[in-house]
Parts: structure tokens; C-alpha cells; sequence
């Protein structure tokens, strides 16, 4: 075997001898409502065959009938790729036996996908590259086999399998890449933005919860290298269901690191499926890709061809939300950040929540404070998604909207933070409760003024004397005094009416 | 006025069950008697559903009490193809392999019978899977032929040709992917009607090809068929292939039969050589006949017609490698554990191999092969241009006539057994009955009368444009009143 007679050669030694061209095919679960050939619910998490019907068990006699929600989507996912539309196409019978496909072939589509020839474009460290699709097409998804008794979850080992029908003809679209020739040294962050894109594009969108935990995208990472310089593609292995955008990028590196190691050897590297593992990133032979995989595909006879009318497609068209990209660029703009400010807001996944916030009424600059600051780095602690945080872009511009009103200050504003994120209700309720409001009532604070006048003598010659920056140690002593829920500004003002 | 339940037309059951000279419940309880008697003879159904055939009956008869408006055919009783899925009842598409199956729901042409109230007396034999034109190759033994029942009786609707046939069934529905309704009408003295593909649902109906499959009315007269064709058809958002526009005007059509001034054409491709003298003495006869009538008779080419079975070979194959592919061992129907711990793939290898006759198992590897990587093109694709070419010459033929008339098979029913061993001379017998089917053009089968050399029933097909099926029972309803077809007087 291959595997156990080359060793992996680290990736940056690979990249000096080889290029790796990627293809990558990525499956989205849509969203719809119903499954894509009959009216069964398609809500993941259901109890085991709970959600199936004769059609999507494949019950003698049922017949498949097209979900135009289905299409609809499919279409405007091939527009947002920036895809062909086919005038007329049809679904396709893919012929091969496995217990967990109820009709024993795939209704999908071969060589008439309903989108081809598109584009799209993903930014890898400031930079921009274009990936070619090749087509995007409607597909059922099959059953979920779980193999029982074994050790591993796969079948091997296994003592027998239980099978669920659930997800069974839950519409698919399998998104194909042209080959991705970018420089080796990219080609893994490449394929994770790539990936990250159409995660973004999908939900942009509302096609797909397009969740790699549950399933909702998946991605194949297909990998060849061929010698440096060369123009002909070498052997490629198809690295099945790598589910994390990490594990693209691992997977790239590992199957780069692998081939070489073969060729390096003299070997030659076997066309097949492999299996990636999350635990240390590396890939395993699965089944081998030969002349006996033969799907013999012909036309669906049981389906009429999907004819979407032009003006249907151009109705479509006008749903699309602004490309990811463009959006970006934008709001960069808009915003008045810097790259790096927009690099930094969209590496910690807050760009939809900087864009709300703003929306209710913060500032950019106090949203971006916010999000990347305070929260980003409660996030980082308590290892969640900063998104998953319990509290919404209303309530941080909440919060902004208390402080551009002096009611409360950036220290009060921390508590405030704490008071939301525990569940203790909006930032007034907080405010109220916590007895956060600053104190800006003169005669409490002309006290407290005069306390630290009187505590402080030296200062207070410096700032009759003209140094007013010195007012900044009086407003500390105030602040301290009114356990930090003074109104700053107003703290000065008395300052400095009392010592001019 | 009193009648004779059994050999009474549909239509007149009809009305005399509109006007109280019988009740539904004696009308069926007359057939469930002479399944009893007749049956064992016969071997035309595979399941008799008396109790739920009566309860049909006796509910329908009440409503009737009640003075509600009632279906045209409601409490007339109907037998049904095995392939087509029924509650209540077993459906085993004449298979091994869904023995005992009883299926989870109805077929929406089964819907349709029952909305209207026709007690469903039982389901038929058929060839497995509906694959033989001799009813041969049920895993349940033969259908006869009441008109001599050491022969065959077609098929693969043998089961349904029989039992009307034979006064076991005033209706029955059949199946027709090549001539499956058509030519055993005609083995059987029978009418028996493919209508346009897309015209009646396949919701629930057991796929053999599915761009060629189709259900259609079989009964004694043309009346009868129309009034089920009128029932069953239809759009059905369930079936995707069904044609959205009103169904033709049967009914009108079969009471009218009228064919002064119509344009007929005999197909010269059908009926020449390979065809049995009686058969094609009895067509000629009819031809005769339908000049008198007034009709314009011509004769027309359809030269592609000669390459229909073998493009037939290829694509209905095809698509059963395919449709039968489900038929693995999981979810329903047989399951064979060849060993201990075997795998899935062991379990679906051992039971398809058990589950499955010969011919089915010939079609699927045919199909198979036709598929395969490499000969697509050679086969499959081969063969759609056929149809295409065949869909041509139909299209050509109905700009000079209305309806094209040949023979429905070439031979009048053979003896059981006799074409068993030679599966390629069995398939020949479908040669004026596939165009129809490759083209989804309509088609039906009319009894002429006995061939003079074999005394046995002879059809003959007339065909018709897309959803123009109203012009098959005009001209067969015209025909049906001249000829000189006898009533079987008892099973032989």
C-alpha cells in the first residue's frame, strides 16, 4: 500500500517540488419547509422515520413530485454564483444499491444541471481570487445509515445497522468547483474561504441554516499535485465530508503532504474516496474510485423537465441579496473603518452584528468598540460563538444610546454589560436595578467636589495656577468618592468653576 | 324488468341500478358467486375481497336509499390489476417478492373508484411485474383463457382479461407499457383501452417503464370502457407525467359511433407477414366493414414502425433495471438471510435472486447492460431517436387521417407452454401494440370475431393522436355494432 510505504512530506517541502489543483464540491441542505419530491417536513433532529411518506421511502408505485420552493432556491443560488440558468433541464436517475437510498438510485442531475458556468470570489488575506464554478445542481439527500456494535460507528466491526428514512429526499444542491489553481502556498486558506463564502452566501440568502455541525454543508475536498511548471493534472484523491472550515484547510495541507510523499517515492497515487479524521487531520483510504463505480444514469422518466421561464429567473434575480463582497466594501466605506478595523470585524464574525448596531443607532466606531472589544472578549472566555451571546444589537446600542445621554459612563457601561448578558433585562431594567445612573445632581456632586478640592490643595493650586490637564486626578478623587457613578463632564465643569 | 347481473353490460347494471331493478349488493354478491364458481378454472384473481367488495356495495345501496346523487358506475362492481396499490387488500405485482404485502395506501385511480363507489371485487393474475404477453410468467400461475383454457390468456393483464372475459367482472383495469391491456383484450374477445400516456394517473401503479406505462379500462363493450376511462382519468398532482388539460370526450364518443366521413388508415407496416391468416382475414373483414360505413379508408406507411420492439427492448428494460432496483429486502416484501451475519448487500443479492423469475431477472440485466457505461449512447440513446422517429411517423400519418386500424396481435391466444422456451417470439407479439406506447398515443382494442382457422377471438387496434382518445371509441363503437363477434356461452 501506498500509505504505508511513502512518508508525509511537510506541506512548505511539498510546495517547493509540486502545485496542488483543488476542486471542491460542496452539498447545501436548503431550507425548505417540505422535501424535494414529496410533502414530508424536513425539521432536523426528528425522532427516527418519523417524517416519511411511500415517496421518500420508495414504496412501490410512489411517484416524485418537484418542490418549486426547491428550484426557486436552486436558482437563486446559481444567480448568486453568478451561473447560466438552463432554460430546460432534467433530474437523472443515479443507479447504485445501499440501504440508506429508499429507491436504490438518487434522483439528481447529470449532465443538465440546472446552473452552470458561474463565478464567485473569496479574499485571503487582502487578497482576491476568483474561483470558476463549474455547475450547481438539484439532488434528493439519502437516509442516515447507523451502524451498531462496533467500535468505530462504521460499518466494518459492526453487528448491524439501523437506518432513517428521515432525511431522505431533503433537497440537495451540490455546488461544483472548476479546478482551483491558486499558488500552493494559498491553496489551503483558499478552499476554507471558499467554503466560509458559501456558508456566508447561503445565509445571505435564507436558502440553508448551512450548519457544517449538522450537516447542512458539506464539503469534498478534491486534490491532486502535479510537478511545478507542468500543466497536466496528476491523479486526484476526494477527501469525503470534511465538516469544519478548519478541517478544509487540514485536509488540503494533509492530502498535499500525502501525495508528495507518494510521488516523491515513485508511486503512483490511487483515484479514491477518503475519509478525513477531526482528531489529528489526517485522511484514510475509503472505497476505491474504479471502472466498476457505474452509475448508469438516464433521464428521470417519472419527472417533467424543470423549463424555468425567463421571466421568472429574472423575478429571482431581483431577490438576490448584495454579494458578500460588495456588501463588504460598502460598509467598509460607509463605516469609515480601515482595512485592518474590517479585517478584524470580520475575522471575529461580527460583521452582521457591527451592521445591526449600528443600524439601532450606535455610531460605527462604538459598535465596532463594543463587539470586538467587551464582547469578543467575553466570548473568547467563556468559548462561544460570538454570535451566540445573549444579548442582540438593539441592546448594545442600548447601552451606547445611555451613554451618549451621560446617564451612565464606559466603566457603568461594563456592569451594564453584565446585568444584560445574565438575562436581567434590558439596559434600562439594569440601570435601574443596579442603581447604575450616574449622579450629575449639583448638589451632590458640588460636595464631592469640594471634598477633593479640600483633600487635594496641591492639585487644585495647579489648576488655579492655568494647568488645567491637572483637573484630570480631581475628577479621579470625585469618581472615586461617588463609587464611579459620576457624570464626568459635569465633574470638570464644577471643578473649574470652583477654582477659576 | 329483470336482468341477467353477470352478463348485463356496465352500463346497463348502471341504470338498472339507478332505477331499483337491482341493488349493488346483488349485483356483486352475483359476481363474488361466479368467481367462486368459475375461478378455479381460470386462476384471474389473486385475491378476492368479498367482504370489502359487499361493505362497498350494501354503503352504496344505502346512499342510494337515501336519494344522494350518485356516480354514473357507483355499485358496479370492478377487479383491478395486481400492480396497482390497494388498502385493505394484498398487492404483489404477481411477484414472489411482495407476497403478503399489503401496501400503506391507494393508488389514485383506486381513490377514484372508490369516491365513485365501485366495489373492488378483487385484484388479477398478471405476468410478474407485468412483463409477458402470456400471463406465463406469474409467480402464481397462469391465467387461462375462458374460450379455451388450455391457452393463454394475453398479457400481462391476463387476470382482468379473463375475468371480464369470463363474466367474473362486469370491469376490470388493466395495465398497458406494450400492449398489456390491448393484447389480451384481444386474446379474450375483449375491449381494452391504453389511453394517452399522461391521460390516467400512475400515482400508486407498481412501475415497469415508466415513460411508458399507462392504466386503461377493460369491459365486454366500448360503452363500458369509456364510462371507466371517463373515471379514472384526469390530472393528478401526484403524478407529475399527467397531462393538465379536460379528459376527452369518451362517453359522447362511444354513444356516437359514427364513422361517415372519417379518414381511417391501415398501416401497411402492420399486418403483412408474421401475422396468422385468421387474423389477418378477420381484419380485413372489419375493414370492409368500416367502408360501408362510410368511412375513407387508406392505406399509410409507418416505415419506423419495424425498429418499435427493438427500441422497446431497450428502453423498457431500462427503466425496469431501475423501477426494480427498490425491490431489495429492507423496507418490504421478501427477505432472504442467505447466512448468519450477512451483509446488506448479501441479504439484497440473496433475496432479489429468490424473489425474482426469470423473466424479470432477464429484463433487469438487459437493462443493465443497455445502461452501462459506454453503450448509453449505443442503446439507450439509440433507441429514444427511434421513438422519436416512430412519434414522427405518427405525426405525418394523423395529418392524412384520423385514425390509423391494424391488427392488435399478430396470432389469435397460443396453447400454455407453447412459446415458454423462446422468449424473442413471445416478444414479437407485442409488434403493433409498442408504437403506441414508445409514441404515447392512444390505443384500443376492439373484438371482430373468431379467426377462421383457430375459432378463437380476434382484435383489432385502432390508434389515435395525443389525447384524441375520443376518436378510438367513436370509430370502435361504429365497428362494434357491425361486427359479428359471439358471447362466450360457457368457459371451455
Amino acid at each position: 500500500m501506498n500509505e504505508r510505504s511513502s512518508t508525509l512530506v511537510p506541506f512548505e517541502d511539498a510546495l517547493t517540488r509540486y502545485e496542488p489543483v483543488m476542486g471542491l464540491e460542496v452539498h447545501v441542505e436548503l431550507n425548505t419547509a417540505t422535501k424535494m419530491f414529496c410533502g414530508c417536513a424536513t425539521a432536523f433532529g426528528a425522532e427516527p422515520n418519523t417524517q416519511v411518506c411511500p415517496v421518500c421511502l420508495g414504496l412501490p408505485g410512489a411517484l416524485p413530485v418537484v418542490n418549486e420552493k426547491a428550484v426557486e432556491s436552486a436558482i437563486r443560488i446559481g444567480l448568486a454564483l453568478n451561473c447560466e440558468i438552463a432554460e430546460w433541464c432534467r433530474f437523472a436517475r443515479k443507479n447504485y444499491f445501499y440501504p440508506d437510498m429508499p429507491k436504490n438510485f438518487q434522483t439528481s442531475q447529470y449532465d443538465e444541471p440546472i446552473a452552470f458556468d458561474g463565478w464567485t470570489e473569496v479574499e485571503v488575506d487582502g487578497e482576491i481570487f476568483r474561483i470558476e464554478i463549474e455547475r450547481a445542481h438539484m439532488e434528493e439527500d439519502t437516509g442516515k445509515s447507523l451502524h451498531v456494535g462496533g467500535s468505530t460507528g462504521r460499518i466494518h466491526g459492526a453487528s448491524h445497522s439501523l437506518l432513517d428514512y428521515n432525511r431522505a429526499g431533503i433537497p440537495l444542491i451540490e455546488i461544483v468547483t472548476k479546478p482551483i489553481e491558486v499558488p500552493g502556498d494559498k491553496a489551503p486558506a483558499v478552499a476554507r474561504a471558499y467554503v466560509n463564502h458559501l456558508r456566508d452566501l447561503m445565509l445571505a440568502l435564507g436558502v440553508s441554516d448551512a450548519r457544517m455541525d449538522q450537516g447542512s454543508l458539506r464539503a469534498d475536498v478534491n486534490l491532486s499535485l502535479r510537478p511545478s511548471g507542468t500543466t497536466t493534472f496528476g491523479t486526484r484523491s476526494e477527501t469525503k465530508n470534511v465538516n469544519s472550515f478548519r478541517s478544509v484547510e487540514r485536509a488540503v495541507r494533509f492530502e498535499v503532504s500525502r501525495h508528495a510523499g507518494i510521488l516523491d517515492a515513485g508511486g503512483s497515487v490511487v483515484q479514491e474516496t477518503r475519509h478525513f479524521h477531526e482528531s489529528d487531520g489526517s485522511t484514510s483510504a475509503g472505497r476505491e474510485k474504479s471502472d466498476a463505480e457505474d452509475y448508469r444514469y438516464f433521464p428521470e422518466p417519472d419527472l417533467a423537465p424543470v423549463a424555468p421561464s425567463r421571466a421568472w429567473v429574472d423575478e429571482l434575480r431581483a431577490t438576490l441579496p448584495e454579494p458578500p463582497a460588495e456588501r463588504r466594501k460598502r460598509l467598509q466605506s460607509e463605516w469609515g473603518f480601515s482595512d485592518l478595523d474590517m479585517r478584524d470585524t470580520v475575522g471575529a464574525g461580527a460583521l452582521d452584528l457591527v451592521a445591526a448596531t449600528i443600524e439601532a443607532g450606535a455610531s460605527p466606531a462604538a459598535a465596532k468598540k463594543w463587539w470586538l472589544g467587551e464582547l469578543a472578549r467575553r466570548s473568547n472566555e467563556q468559548g462561544v460563538d460570538i454570535a451566540a451571546l445573549p444579548i442582540t444589537p438593539q441592546q448594545v446600542a442600548e447601552i451606547q444610546s445611555l451613554i451618549d445621554a451621560g446617564r451612565i459612563n464606559d466603566k457603568l457601561a461594563r456592569s451594564v454589560f453584565d446585568g444584560v448578558l445574565a438575562g436581567e433585562g434590558s439596559a434600562e431594567e439594569v440601570v435601574a436595578a443596579r442603581g447604575l445612573e450616574v449622579v450629575s445632581d449639583d448638589g451632590a456632586l458640588s460636595a464631592a467636589v469640594d471634598q477633593a478640592i479640600a483633600d487635594n490643595p496641591d492639585v487644585a493650586d495647579k489648576i488655579r495656577g492655568g494647568k488645567m490637564q491637572a483637573a484630570g486626578a480631581l475628577i479621579g478623587a470625585v469618581m472615586k468618592q461617588m463609587r464611579g457613578q459620576a457624570d464626568a463632564a459635569r465633574v470638570r465643569e464644577l471643578i473649574l468653576e470652583k477654582l477659576s | 324488468m329483470s336482468i341477467d347481473v353477470t352478463t348485463a353490460t356496465a352500463a346497463a347494471l348502471a341504470e338498472a341500478l339507478a332505477d331499483g331493478t337491482t341493488t349493488s349488493t346483488e349485483v356483486t354478491q352475483s359476481y363474488l358467486d361466479r368467481i367462486a364458481g368459475a375461478d378455479d378454472q381460470l386462476n384471474a384473481f389473486l385475491h378476492v375481497d368479498a367482504e370489502g367488495a359487499l361493505a362497498t356495495a350494501r354503503a352504496v345501496d344505502a346512499r342510494r336509499e337515501a336519494g344522494e346523487q350518485l356516480a354514473t358506475l357507483a355499485g358496479v362492481p370492478i377487479a383491478v390489476k395486481d400492480l396497482i396499490v390497494t388498502t385493505g387488500q394484498p398487492t404483489t405485482a404477481g411477484s414472489k417478492m411482495l407476497e403478503g404485502w399489503v401496501p400503506p395506501y391507494d393508488a389514485t385511480v383506486v381513490t377514484r373508484l372508490r369516491e365513485a363507489g365501485l366495489p373492488i371485487l378483487g385484484k388479477t393474475n398478471l405476468d410478474e411485474f407485468a412483463m409477458g404477453s402470456s400471463n406465463e410468467h406469474s409467480a402464481y400461475g397462469s391465467a387461462r383463457n375462458p374460450w379455451d383454457t388450455t391457452r393463454i390468456p394475453g398479457g400481462s393483464s391476463g387476470g382482468s382479461a379473463a375475468a371480464v372475459a369470463a363474466y367474473e367482472a362486469p370491469l376490470a383495469l388493466g395495465t398497458d407499457t406494450g400492449g398489456s391491456i390491448r393484447q389480451p383484450a384481444a386474446m379474450t374477445g375483449i375491449v381494452g383501452v391504453k389511453p394517452t400516456y399522461g391521460g390516467v394517473s400512475r400515482h400508486g401503479v407498481i412501475a415497469m417503464a415508466s415513460s411508458l406505462d399507462q392504466v386503461g379500462p377493460m369491459a365486454r363493450t366500448v360503452l363500458d370502457a369509456a364510462l371507466v376511462h371517463e373515471l379514472v382519468a384526469g390530472h393528478d398532482p401526484l403524478d407529475s407525467t399527467s397531462i393538465e388539460r379536460p379528459v376527452p370526450a369518451v362517453v359522447e364518443a362511444a354513444r356516437r359511433g359514427d364513422v361517415a366521413g372519417l379518414r381511417i388508415g391501415v398501416v401497411r407496416e402492420l399486418g403483412g407477414e408474421g401475422f396468422q391468416p385468421g387474423v389477418r382475414a378477420a381484419f380485413d373483414r372489419s375493414v370492409e366493414l368500416l367502408v360501408k360505413a362510410g368511412a375513407e379508408v387508406v392505406e399509410v406507411s409507418c416505415p419506423h414502425f419495424s425498429h418499435g420492439i427493438a427500441a422497446y427492448y431497450l428502453v423498457m428494460p431500462s427503466e425496469v433495471s431501475s423501477n426494480l432496483a427498490r425491490f431489495d429486502a429492507m423496507r418490504y416484501g421478501l427477505r432472504v438471510m442467505p447466512h448468519d451475519g450477512a451483509s446488506a448487500e448479501q441479504v439484497m443479492a440473496a433475496s432479489r435472486d429468490a424473489g425474482f423469475g426469470d423473466e424479470v431477472k432477464r429484463r433487469i440485466v438487459l437493462g443493465t447492460y443497455a445502461l452501462s457505461s459506454g453503450y448509453y449512447d449505443a442503446y439507450y440513446g439509440s433507441a429514444q431517436k427511434v421513438r422519436t422517429l416512430i412519434a414522427r411517423d405518427f405525426e405525418a400519418a394523423f395529418e392524412q387521417v384520423d385514425v390509423l386500424v391494424s391488427p392488435t396481435a399478430p396470432t389469435t391466444a397460443w396453447k400454455l407452454g407453447a412459446k415458454s422456451d423462446d422468449p424473442l417470439s413471445m416478444y414479437l407479439e407485442d409488434v403493433a401494440t409498442i408504437p403506441a406506447n414508445l409514441a404515447g398515443v392512444p390505443g384500443l382494442s376492439l373484438p371482430v370475431g373468431l379467426a377462421d382457422d383457430s375459432g378463437l377471438p380476434v382484435g383489432v387496434q385502432f390508434l389515435a393522436p395525443a389525447m384524441a382518445d375520443d376518436r378510438l371509441y367513436n370509430a370502435a363503437a361504429a365497428l362494434e355494432r357491425l361486427v359479428d363477434m359471439p358471447r362466450l356461452e360457457e368457459i371451455k
